[in-house]
């Protein structure tokens, strides 16, 4: 599903795709509403941040594959002090760690939408919000995360 | 025992820190105080500075090591180091290679330092500015996930979920580096106690880090003079020798968007036994212990990494009264560490240790005979040492 608000206001730095193209099919993925990540052709096993090579096989024949947006809330924290202008008013908000069971558990980083004050049980199962920006410069999609 | 180890090789002849300054307070630039810190460790060595010949260093210290020997007039330069990693994963292991340098016979007398001056270079406790990211700061840093801080808090919230520890756990870290903090001058929070209530009404910086559970953030300078250990009783100290020193960090600590397998750790695992193996002792032999504080959930996960204690037993043994000298079961962070003394990217640490063993500290443990750094707990590499006196050789 897509977020109709952004979760945090608007000033943070965007995210583009590494100048070595290294994660760019991840970036456009999510522009695309889909969770895309490395996947290596020779074991087939995910992996994530993505890399040059595969770190269980060694293969360079690395591919993209799709992974459900659900996952598993494996850490959290509630940040209460800005360090950025752009988050002096924001007051707390909430960064989740989340494990994807379905891509070998590898794990991604996002917000967790809702309440920042809500309950934060690792273990909750989440799932994605894609959070688009088409009118940023440059535009981008964040991925998000809710408790199911 | 193998020829392979730094144990019993290197001996510490001098240390010394500038002034320690609140963030952007120093009256100096960073290169001056890297040369006044220099310069004292040799005085308090009793060296020549001209016979300096190797520096070493970490966290990508901006003070150059040629610089620095032109700069000083030194008679050669034999040895020039600086340690992979930031943060102050690279405290010891700036020890470790100076050590590695001296007893290879590549240099004769090395001086790890470590300098900042944040007025002059940014503060390091804020988010980066830039109107783009890439690279696995575009993973979090949108996110706002920007600070280290935040980059550490998941772990030490897995932990405790993992183990069930308390936030009273992390309280004591910080009430005992706070009590040694008041007996000694040199700290920046000396005649600023801090106590159970006080700490409790703290604000949140991240949840599980009140604010007295972040490291400070100064201005100023340290520096270690090592020697071989021939020449230990050639200085005006007592004999302080290396018993051991590493670094690194376990199985793809590395992995990047926080892909550690580990996740949920100092990154000591593979360390800690190491240096034990190397300096011939286990924890119950340690009198003392400065444990690098970015955030006390750090030093915690390290006391429990390096054997003081089960991860189920940290509620029990991490008590202020476990953690002050002189009385407690394992003083900690003596002179106040990196909460309360000063923030030297925790080569104050590595000073305060020596200390111990010369019985100079202001909270002495009396009779400590070996005495023990960890280093920059949760980043990679880590690294840590243990020093010893004469009778531990």
């Amino acid at each position: 599903m897509s977020a109709t608000t952004p979760y945090l206001k608007p000033g943070l730095a965007k995210p583009v795709a590494a100048g070595d193209g290294l994660d760019a099919p991840y970036w456009d993925g999510l522009k695309e509403g889909k969770l895309i990540l490395q996947r290596c052709n020779s074991c087939h096993k995910f992996q994530w941040g993505p890399e040059w090579v595969c770190h269980r096989c060694h293969s360079f024949d690395l591919g993209w594959a799709e992974t459900p947006a659900e996952g598993i809330l494996y850490s959290h924290q509630r940040i209460w002090h800005p360090v950025h202008p752009a988050l002096a008013e924001q007051g707390p908000y909430v960064v989740a760690l989340v494990e994807l069971p379905a891509a070998d558990n590898v794990r991604i980083i996002g917000n967790l939408v809702g309440d920042p004050m809500q309950p934060l049980v690792i273990g909750s199962a989440v799932r994605g919000v894609f959070e688009h920006h088409p009118d940023d410069d440059p535009p981008n999609t964040l991925l998000q995360w809710e408790v199911v | 025992m193998s020829d392979r180890t730094l144990r019993g090789k290197v001996a510490v002849a001098g240390v010394a820190e500038t002034e320690y300054y609140k963030w952007g307070r120093s009256p100096d630039p960073e290169f001056k105080l890297a040369i006044q810190a220099i310069l004292k460790a040799c005085e308090n060595a009793g060296v020549d500075p001209r016979d300096v010949d190797g520096f070493s260093s970490y966290s990508n210290d901006r003070s150059d090591a040629s610089r620095m020997s032109a700069a000083l007039g030194c008679k050669q330069l034999s040895f020039a180091s600086m340690q992979w990693g930031g943060g102050g994963g690279g405290g010891s292991g700036a020890v470790a290679n100076a050590a590695a340098a001296i007893a290879t016979g590549q240099a004769e007398c090395v001086v790890v330092f470590r300098a900042l001056a944040q007025g002059q270079f940014g503060r390091f406790g804020q988010g980066p500015r830039s109107k783009v990211v890439s690279g696995p700061a575009a993973h979090t840093l949108p996110y706002g996930l920007m600070s280290a801080a935040h980059q550490f808090a998941m772990k030490v919230n897995r932990y405790m979920h993992d183990h069930g520890v308390r936030q009273e756990a992390l309280r004591a870290i910080s009430l005992a580096a706070y009590h040694h903090a008041q007996a000694n001058p040199r700290a920046v929070m000396h005649g600023r106690p801090l106590d159970e209530a006080k700490y409790d009404e703290s604000r949140w910086i991240v949840e599980p880090f009140h604010l007295f559970d972040c490291c400070l953030e100064n201005d100023g300078a340290a520096a270690m003079v090592l020697v071989a250990a021939e020449r230990a009783k050639d200085f005006p100290h007592p004999p302080c020798y290396l018993l051991g020193a590493v670094s690194g960090s376990q199985h793809r600590a590395g992995a990047t968007v926080h892909n550690t397998p580990e996740y949920a750790s100092s990154s000591f695992p593979t360390v800690a036994p190491r240096l034990y193996n190397m300096a011939q002792v286990g924890p119950s032999d340690v009198d003392v212990l400065q444990s690098y504080e970015n955030f006390t959930g750090g030093v915690m996960m390290s006391i429990v990494e390096h054997g003081f204690c089960t991860a189920e037993e940290v509620n029990d043994f991490l008590t202020y009264e476990n953690l002050v000298a002189p009385s407690g079961k394992l003083p900690l962070n003596t002179s106040g560490g990196n909460l309360a003394e000063c923030y030297m990217h925790g080569l104050g640490l590595n000073i305060e240790a020596v200390r111990q063993i010369w019985g100079e500290s202001t909270s002495q443990v009396p009779g400590a005979e070996i005495s023990m750094v960890t280093s920059g707990p949760m980043v990679t590499p880590v690294s840590c040492c243990i020093f010893g006196s004469e009778a531990t050789l």
